[in-house]
């Protein structure tokens, strides 16, 4: 293992004079040497201190269920970037130089990520405002016959805004640059102080779409703060909203995918079906995205033998619709046609660019904080990591179908299963000088959540990283190379959230 | 292909006859609250000091805010009196933003159709442009939702369009970010007169969770004119359909 780092798992919280704080430079070269080790980066991130920025950085190995944390302090301008050698930080670096002014040297594209105005700053940098949104300098390819595509940030269709330049080269797409931040609510400054009830809503809405995964995350941080237990009932429930969320996105999406691909059967089927996994949701908490199902120290809904039995039997149901919807598809070589092949991420670019969730998988790697990091039920209820090889619209769809498979025979198991007993501990005091630290398997990848405290037990940063943050740079890369038509096709693939990235 | 055909047999017809037959909501769902003042003693502000976005009031009498309301359990749980509970009743669209602020013993004030003239514009045929605005894109799905075979919106008329120059009308969605503000206003007036707006979900009303947000606007209210304020976080589809129904004039 490397040293330099505090270990510490999934879900529990540490004192935050026990995070190690290394010089600038020991802090680089232990960074590095753990990425070379096998550690990813989960996080990196920094917190505003007296005259100065603290930057942390959260590592994850997989094979340990560990993960490691550090600390160093920066008083200047400016810090050493380690893109060159570690892709991964790319938007990390860009992040903290947005949130702080602190220029990361040797950076190739520290520009803006979200537009927003500067958390704070160290007293070396003066205070900016913010640039305006979108505009930037877009990386450009010159030459004849090249020309560049602008599209959003209001897209046809209801979705969200984002801004994308395709420099193409005929129908080829030479590069691809996303531009986000439209939909920035300002999320991790507002939940700053006492936690509360208001904290919890802010959470449940980072990703609509994501409510039981991040609504999960911050309540196990809060758990970890305030030493709460959460019963077994209670994890056994979150667990199957957080499966019931997988199943209805990956169910939209296939369809939607289908849809793209001109394939209407599975088109129009799938979008009825994923109405019936939201519908299932809502007969546990009233919410088709699961709102206030999941509190600090449990869930706020149970689930009865009668409800059990009347769920298994709907997901039963769904379970024979879904795999007709679908089946249709692996069976129609003219969509196979347009799958096979379209927006490749090679496993190396996903690895060096620290993909997450099914995208990752797709691409070949073995990743899963179900399993690399259980938390919750998944400690003793374990689900099979599905992967495929080829990282093309194919590897996806593939890879999402078969979590389907496996999330609708989690849920029957779990329902079949249920404990007995409470579904909430009552709340506790929120420990002071603390960093707590959970990661959650949402449907689109790793949800993790850093909590730091104040002595009075109060927020004084909260850091969130949706996997869209770590994604958005894969379908870039998905792009290269392929034909700017099959745009929609390889977006539909990955499902990216804007609002979970802007924050 | 036959499989294609079996399968079509399989799934079935599966539109649902709303606004014909009531549709069936789960059992947890939460609506239009019932408020019983009359229970409320003297000084009690449970309810208001439960409520995370400052929906409920208590002075000089309970009243309830629907635009602000997220429909979350937290007010009732809190309440030891009984005064609060939710309905599974979930026609809750208004034209008027004081429309949406409910008191005990209140009927319950319901969208009206639009004026005899926009009726005749729009009856038959009315196309929106979305433009998301910071919203969490469950109000979003939800109403993408009304697209698909189950809800087939386009029986009604009504249609998503993607161009503002093709559309009747503005359908906004999210608390309004700063950084979409401008987007929002020229996609405002790109869409040619007589226009309508539709504020989508509490964000759109007024910040929802958000509310208070430096980056964002608490709502389009201020912004542009809203013809119809569609509650929720997110509205139910049905709730957005049944609103959208009223303000046409074609619930039966
Ligand atoms: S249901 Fe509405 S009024 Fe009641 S606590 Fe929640 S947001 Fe407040
Ligand atoms: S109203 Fe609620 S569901 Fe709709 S965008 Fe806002 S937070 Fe999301």
């Amino acid at each position: 293992m490397t040293p330099g780092l505090l270990f510490t798992q999934n879900g529990s919280a540490v004192n935050r004079n026990e995070i190690p704080e290394h010089s600038g430079e020991r802090f680089l070269e232990t960074l590095v040497s753990a990425i070379q080790g096998g550690w990813r980066v989960v996080s990196y991130f920094g917190a505003p201190e007296a005259h100065l920025v603290r930057l942390y950085c959260i590592l994850s190995f997989k094979s340990h269920a560990a993960l490691g944390i550090m600390s160093t302090a920066v008083s200047g301008k400016s810090f050493p970037s380690l893109v060159a050698e570690a892709p991964q930080l790319h938007l990390f670096e860009r992040e903290i130089a947005e949130q702080f002014g602190i220029s990361f040297e040797g950076h190739p594209w520290l520009k803006p990520v979200r537009f927003a105005a500067p958390l704070a700053s160290t007293s070396a940098v003066p205070p900016r405002a913010p640039e305006k949104v979108g505009v930037m300098d877009f990386y450009r390819v010159a030459g004849d016959e090249v020309h560049e595509v602008a599209v959003g940030p209001v897209h046809a269709g209801i979705i969200e805004p984002g801004h994308f330049r395709f420099q193409c080269f005929g129908e080829e797409v030479l590069h691809l640059e996303i531009s986000l931040g439209y939909q920035h609510r300002g999320v991790e400054r507002m939940v700053l102080g006492r936690p509360g009830l208001r904290t919890l809503k802010c959470m449940e809405t980072v990703a609509g779409d994501t409510t039981i995964g991040h609504g999960t995350a911050y309540a196990m941080a809060m758990e970890a703060l305030c030493g709460v237990r959460v019963p077994a009932k209670a994890e056994a429930i979150r667990g199957i909203a957080l499966e019931l969320e997988r199943l209805a996105n990956h169910t939209g999406d296939l369809g939607a995918i289908a849809g793209d691909v001109g394939y209407l059967p599975t088109a129009s089927f799938c979008g009825r079906i994923r109405g019936d996994f939201l519908n299932m949701s809502a007969e546990l908490c009233g919410s088709r995205f699961g709102r206030g199902l999941v509190t600090p120290g449990g869930v706020q809904f149970d689930v009865g033998r009668e409800l059990a039995e009347k769920l298994r039997k709907r997901i039963d149901v769904a379970r024979r619709e879904v795999t007709n919807a679908v089946d249709l598809l692996w069976d129609s070589p003219s969509v196979m046609g347009r799958l096979e092949g379209t927006g490749v991420v090679s496993e190396k670019d996903a690895l060096d660019l620290g993909l997450v969730g099914p995208a990752a998988r797709a691409s070949g790697l073995n990743r899963d904080i179900r399993r690399d990091h259980p938390f919750g039920i998944y400690n003793v209820a374990q689900l099979p990591v599905e992967t495929a090889k080829g990282g093309d619209v194919y590897a996806r769809t593939l890879v999402r179908w078969l979590e389907i498979e496996k999330s609708l025979h989690f849920i029957e198991e779990q329902l079949a299963q249920l404990p007995g007993g409470s579904i909430a501990s009552p709340a506790a005091q929120v420990g002071g000088d603390q960093m707590a630290l959970s990661l959650v398997e949402g449907w689109r990848g790793e949800v993790c959540h850093v909590a730091l405290t104040d002595g009075r037990g109060e927020l004084e940063r909260y850091k969130i990283t949706d996997p869209s943050f770590h994604n958005w740079s894969g379908l870039a890369m998905a792009l290269r190379g392929g034909q700017i038509s099959d745009f929609p096709l390889c977006n539909k693939s990955f499902n990216l959230s804007y609002c979970g990235f802007d924050l | 292909m036959f499989k294609a055909i079996i399968a079509r047999c399989k799934q079935g017809h599966r539109t649902m006859a709303y606004p014909r037959e009531p549709l069936s909501l789960p059992e947890r769902f939460r609506g239009y609250p019932e408020l019983k003042g009359g229970l409320c003693p003297d000084e009690c502000r449970i309810c208001a000091d439960a409520c995370p976005v400052g929906a409920l009031s208590c002075q000089p009498e309970l009243s309830l805010d629907l635009g602000k309301c997220l429909f979350c359990p937290e007010c009732a749980n809190a309440c030891p009196h009984g005064a609060i509970s939710h309905t599974a009743d979930a026609m809750l669209a208004a034209n008027n933003r004081e429309d949406l602020v409910i008191r005990p013993g209140d009927e319950h004030r319901l969208a009206q159709a639009l004026e005899a003239k926009m009726l005749s514009l729009f009856g038959r045929s009315l196309k929106f442009r979305s433009v998301v605005a910071g919203g969490c894109n469950a109000c979003e799905a939800d109403t993408n939702v009304l697209s698909t075979i189950g809800w087939d919106i386009g029986r009604f008329g009504i249609q998503f369009v993607a161009s503002p120059r093709h559309a009747d009308g503005l359908w906004v969605t999210g608390p309004v970010t700063e950084h979409m503000r401008e987007a929002l206003l020229m996609t405002y007036e790109a869409i040619p007169a007589p226009k309508i707006v539709v504020a989508c979900g509490a964000c759109a009303i007024g910040g929802g969770p958000f509310r208070g947000s430096p980056e964002a606007h608490d709502g389009v209210e201020g912004i542009l004119p809203v013809d119809l304020f569609i509650p929720g976080c997110p509205p139910h589809p049905v709730t957005i359909l049944d609103g959208l129904l009223r303000l046409l004039d074609r619930m039966p």
